[in-house]
């Protein structure tokens, strides 16, 4: 489904991302690991087309979508959730939702029974619907931006560290949500830091280091590996 | 109790038409993080439309329906030859460009219609008075209020109800983020030139309705205004963009009737005086605006 080979991403002489190679299959959750700056964010982006790529390529179903613009990714079935969880904060639940369905905004009966989908999956969100999202707290944002981002129908969802900055029981429910949207069917490509809570719902798992790939392998070789440690201290 | 009424009406029309200006300059800011140096020229494009239209047997109103156009292809045309290509690239690039397209419009139509005033076409609307218990008032100043009010509440609507809007106010906040969700880019950012275009038509019609004649250097003063106003009222922030051109009008009008005669001459240094007083208060002007936001 998902293929990228070779991918490098610069910010001026900085090489955050040196050439890494990957794939995610229909269906399946697979796991970018790494501890800070090895470049799984910037893959991510780069992915969304947020960012540029400077060498290498990212093909989806095939066809070849190195450095396409963020707005074309959607189309083709990519949904993004930013590590920075980016919330519009002066627009309502409801109006962030609407934004995430933009691009099948025309489908109006798909687009309300995805809404309650949603709503089933994150009652919260249904609670607050007329609030504006900037004053929903942390773990409802998350959730805002995850069901944002499933609006749009995707084929991957791409999912930036959802745990950063989460009480730990909301990290659990977090995980839990991710768990249900994989046997929705959704492939997701999961950039994580929290390792076992990653490991335990992930597939198959990558593990980056210095804008590389570091190790490779199902989620279990990665847990059963000792070396994890050794890996995100830079030993 | 006359006086209060006059009061009212000149700062309500006077505040309309500069809350009107200070939208379109801030509804291109917030989107772009770029100030349209070229937006004072969007009001004398609608003002040597409608000159340059007179002739015509066309009714007043089909010609005013035509210079707004005008106004907006104009808009729409400052995107692509000063914004688009410069806009990734440096600020510093944007700025010069919008201040070139504007000098070179200006000279335009010094070079081919004149640097002598003038004169467009009113109906005859604008030019009567009516009496308002007991306070005689021209019709053009209700004409603004109506005006006003009639379009901040189609921007209200436009900005809270449609899709379009919504994505709007949304790429003001996180344009990338926007990107991130379908929202083409481009789409929003001419969206937002058209619209700031249109603005500036029909209150270019107001404005000039007052004197009756177009000059080149037309612009300058509606562009100074706006830019006040939104200093005032927020940079960030459309609700601050019109709280902003109110205040400016009520500081603007109180002075005609407070300042003696003599002191009448430097009004702007009082009316400067106060707003970098209110800057002092408030730094960030009277709304903060969305709280994020880097630019593309």
């Amino acid at each position: 489904m998902l293929e990228v080979t070779d991918l490098e991403v610069r910010y001026g002489a900085i090489r955050a991302v040196r050439g890494i190679s990957f794939s995610v299959s229909s269906g399946e959750l697979v796991t970018l690991l790494g501890a800070n700056g090895a470049g799984k964010s910037s893959t991510l982006r780069c992915i969304a087309g947020a960012l540029k790529s400077a060498g290498g390529s990212i093909r989806l179903d095939g066809e070849n979508v190195t450095s396409a613009k963020p707005e074309i990714m959607v189309r083709k079935g990519v949904a993004t959730v930013p590590e920075t969880r980016d919330v519009f904060p002066d627009l309502t639940v409801d109006e962030n939702l609407r934004l995430g369905s933009y691009t099948r905004r025309a489908d109006r009966s798909g687009v309300n029974a995805d809404r309650e989908r949603m709503f089933e999956l994150f009652p919260r969100l249904a609670e607050r619907l007329s609030q504006p999202a900037g004053t929903l707290s942390g773990g409802e944002q998350q959730m805002l931006v995850i069901a944002r981002a499933m609006m749009s129908r995707p084929k991957v969802l791409l999912l930036d560290e959802p745990s950063l900055g989460l009480a730990p029981v909301i990290v659990d429910q977090i995980f839990e949500l991710i768990a249900k949207l994989k046997q929705t069917g959704v492939t997701i490509l999961l950039v994580e830091q929290n390792v076992t809570e990653a490991l335990a719902v992930a597939d198959r798992a990558y593990v980056m280091r210095l804008g590389k790939v570091a190790a490779a392998g199902t989620a279990a070789e990665i847990s059963a590996a000792t070396d994890i440690d050794a890996l995100y201290l830079g030993g | 109790m006359t006086f209060a009424i006059q009061f009212l009406i000149n700062v309500l029309s006077l505040g309309g038409a500069y809350a009107l200006m200070a939208l379109g300059l801030v509804i291109v800011y917030g989107i772009l993080r770029l100030v349209n140096f070229a937006y004072g020229e969007l009001i004398m494009v609608t003002g040597y439309t409608l000159f340059l239209i007179s002739g015509s047997a066309l009714p007043w109103f089909v010609m005013a329906a035509a210079a707004v156009a005008m106004a907006v292809v104009t808009g729409i045309a400052t995107d692509y030859i000063a914004f688009r290509p410069v806009r990734a690239k440096s600020v510093t690039a944007v700025l010069i460009t919008s201040f070139a397209f504007s000098t070179l419009l200006q000279n335009a139509a010094l070079l081919f219609i004149s640097p002598r005033p003038r004169v467009i076409p009113l109906p005859e609307i604008f030019s009567r008075t009516v009496e308002i218990g007991g306070a005689i008032t021209p019709m053009r100043n209700l004409l603004t209020i109506a005006a006003a009010v009639i379009l901040l509440a189609l921007f209200a609507f436009l900005m809270r109800r449609t899709v379009l809007g919504i994505a709007m106010r949304a790429a003001a906040t996180n344009f990338t983020m926007a990107r991130m969700l379908g929202v083409p880019a481009n789409l929003i950012i001419s969206s937002a030139f058209a619209i700031s275009g249109f603005i500036a038509g029909v209150v270019g019609l107001l404005w000039m309705g007052r004197i009756g004649t177009v000059v080149p250097g037309i612009g300058l003063e509606p562009l100074l205004v706006a830019f006040i106003a939104t200093i005032i009222g927020g940079m960030r922030s459309l609700t601050g963009a019109v709280i902003g051109g109110f205040v400016l009008a009520f500081i603007d009008t109180s002075l005609n009737y407070t300042l003696p005669q003599e002191l009448l001459k430097f009004r702007d240094a009082f009316t400067f005086s106060l707003v970098i007083l209110i800057l002092l208060w408030r730094p960030e002007g009277l709304m903060r605006g969305p709280a994020t936001g880097q630019r593309t």
